[in-house]
């Protein structure tokens, strides 16, 4: 007994040393895997309150592009209001929402945006205050973001698609043929398309979109164009490389999206399972 | 008691710098410069071994919070932190030995051996805990290089910025 608290005491450092190292990789384990990466975020009141203080300095510097942004996608949704249905009353005040819409939509912007690790992370504005809620989509004007993972009180933290865990069900506009979209970890301008069957007309500067098939995104938001692409001949499925409309290293105002129904689906699927 | 104050000055001022202004660097798409393990750098020669440990979790995993990365900060500053005796006699040899060390008095040789190695392994460990798997080697490799050569530069702009006052 009294050699092993002797031993113990000898060792002291390197025991400590295994301990808190053994913990900080577990933590990195954890936050290698999909879902479990829960513990160890920014979304806390401290870095949170940090971040966006850092973030409010810098829009300052950005204000004249988000701005352009804005007004071309204003003109973009005007174009659409008086194209689709010449019938309604042009002014938007009187345009009325449904109530019982199925998407519900809540502005927010970015406080702080990674996109040079391989498992990309961005925090945005807003929590479970502002009834944000967790498998969320986040698109901007531009195109998808990502997908919200955790949400705190007043910061929720979004898988960005620049995280090689992500992977969105995304088809070619044209023709609805499906398949995943994956990241290489490499250029956070070019994504991947994988599995998308030999059988689909694959043509450069075709554009992609997020298929109707998940409950997180509704069908038809941009998300790039193809750039470049290879048939794998063993398995028969392209292999897409995208070209993203978003710039993902320079984001500011985001959207949040949520799937209203999106209980109801999940009880029905679940109930299928039993 | 003056130590350690300056201590937890020094800390909280790495932290901001690093998380306001160095994680916004972002040279070639791919450089980003880690220059928080200053304060490992910095710690007095004869703190006490635990507590050092203790300190360099607390530093990286403050870094992971910001980062959402998990515990890739916290287990690569563990390590240097665990190493340094290693490295402060390899780099200062006797005068380290003897416990005579002023480490603004060494020729610079010897402190430029001393943040290298400190570095390129904290950012070896970093950068293979973060990509995590075999089949991005090239980029691993080349990001330790670079990310190194550019936090080795940082700090030693830094330290001379600093060293006057101490």
């Amino acid at each position: 007994m009294q050699q092993i608290i002797v031993f113990l005491i000898r060792n002291k450092t390197g025991l400590v040393f295994i301990l808190l190292f053994s913990v900080a990789f577990a933590l990195t384990l954890k936050s290698h895997s999909y879902q479990n990466s829960r513990f160890v975020s920014s979304t806390n009141l401290v870095t949170g309150s940090v971040l966006e203080l850092s973030a409010d300095i810098q829009t300052y510097f950005d204000l004249k592009t988000q701005n352009e942004i804005l007004v071309e996608e204003n003109k973009k949704l005007r174009h659409q209001i008086f194209n689709f249905k010449p019938e309604i009353d042009t002014t938007l005040v009187e345009f009325q929402f449904e109530m019982d819409s199925l998407y519900e939509v809540k502005k927010s912007k970015v406080i702080s945006n990674n996109y040079d690790a391989i498992d990309n992370y961005i925090l945005i504005e807003g929590g479970s205050k502002d009834s944000i809620f967790e498998d969320s989509g986040v698109i901007s004007s531009l195109g998808i973001v990502g997908i919200i993972d955790k949400v705190g009180a007043n910061y929720s933290r979004v898988i960005s698609i620049l995280n090689t865990n992500a992977s969105i069900n995304a088809k070619l506009k044209k023709t609805n043929h499906f398949g995943t979209l994956t990241w290489n970890g490499k250029d956070p301008n070019i994504t991947n398309l994988i599995d998308v069957p030999r059988s689909a007309p694959v043509k450069l500067g075709d554009t992609i979109t997020t298929g109707g098939r998940s409950l997180v995104f509704p069908d038809n938001v941009n998300i790039g164009v193809i750039e470049n692409f290879e048939l794998d001949e063993n398995v028969g499925y392209y292999k897409i490389d995208v070209k993203l409309f978003n710039d993902m290293t320079n984001l500011g105002k985001v959207y949040v999206i949520r799937n209203t129904r999106k209980p109801e689906v999940l009880e029905l699927i679940n109930d299928n399972s039993e | 008691m003056k130590t350690s104050l300056l201590n937890i000055i020094r800390f909280i001022v790495l932290i901001l710098m690093q998380v306001l202004i160095f994680n916004q660097i972002n040279l070639f798409g791919f450089v980003t410069p880690y220059i928080y393990p200053l304060l490992i750098l910095l710690l007095p020669f004869n703190i006490n071994s635990v507590q050092k440990l203790f300190l360099a979790f607390v530093l990286g995993l403050c870094m992971d919070f910001f980062q959402n990365s998990g515990g890739i900060h916290a287990a690569a500053t563990l390590v240097i932190t665990y190493l340094r005796p290693f490295f402060l006699r390899y780099s200062f040899g006797l005068s380290y030995d003897y416990q005579t060390l002023k480490f603004y008095n060494t020729p610079f040789r010897e402190r430029l051996a001393y943040i290298s190695l400190m570095i390129i392994v904290h950012h070896f460990v970093l950068f293979a805990l973060e990509i995590f798997s075999f089949s991005h080697l090239l980029y691993f490799l080349e990001k330790t290089l670079y990310s190194s050569i550019f936090s080795i530069f940082l700090i030693i702009i830094i330290l001379n910025l600093i060293s006057k006052e101490d």
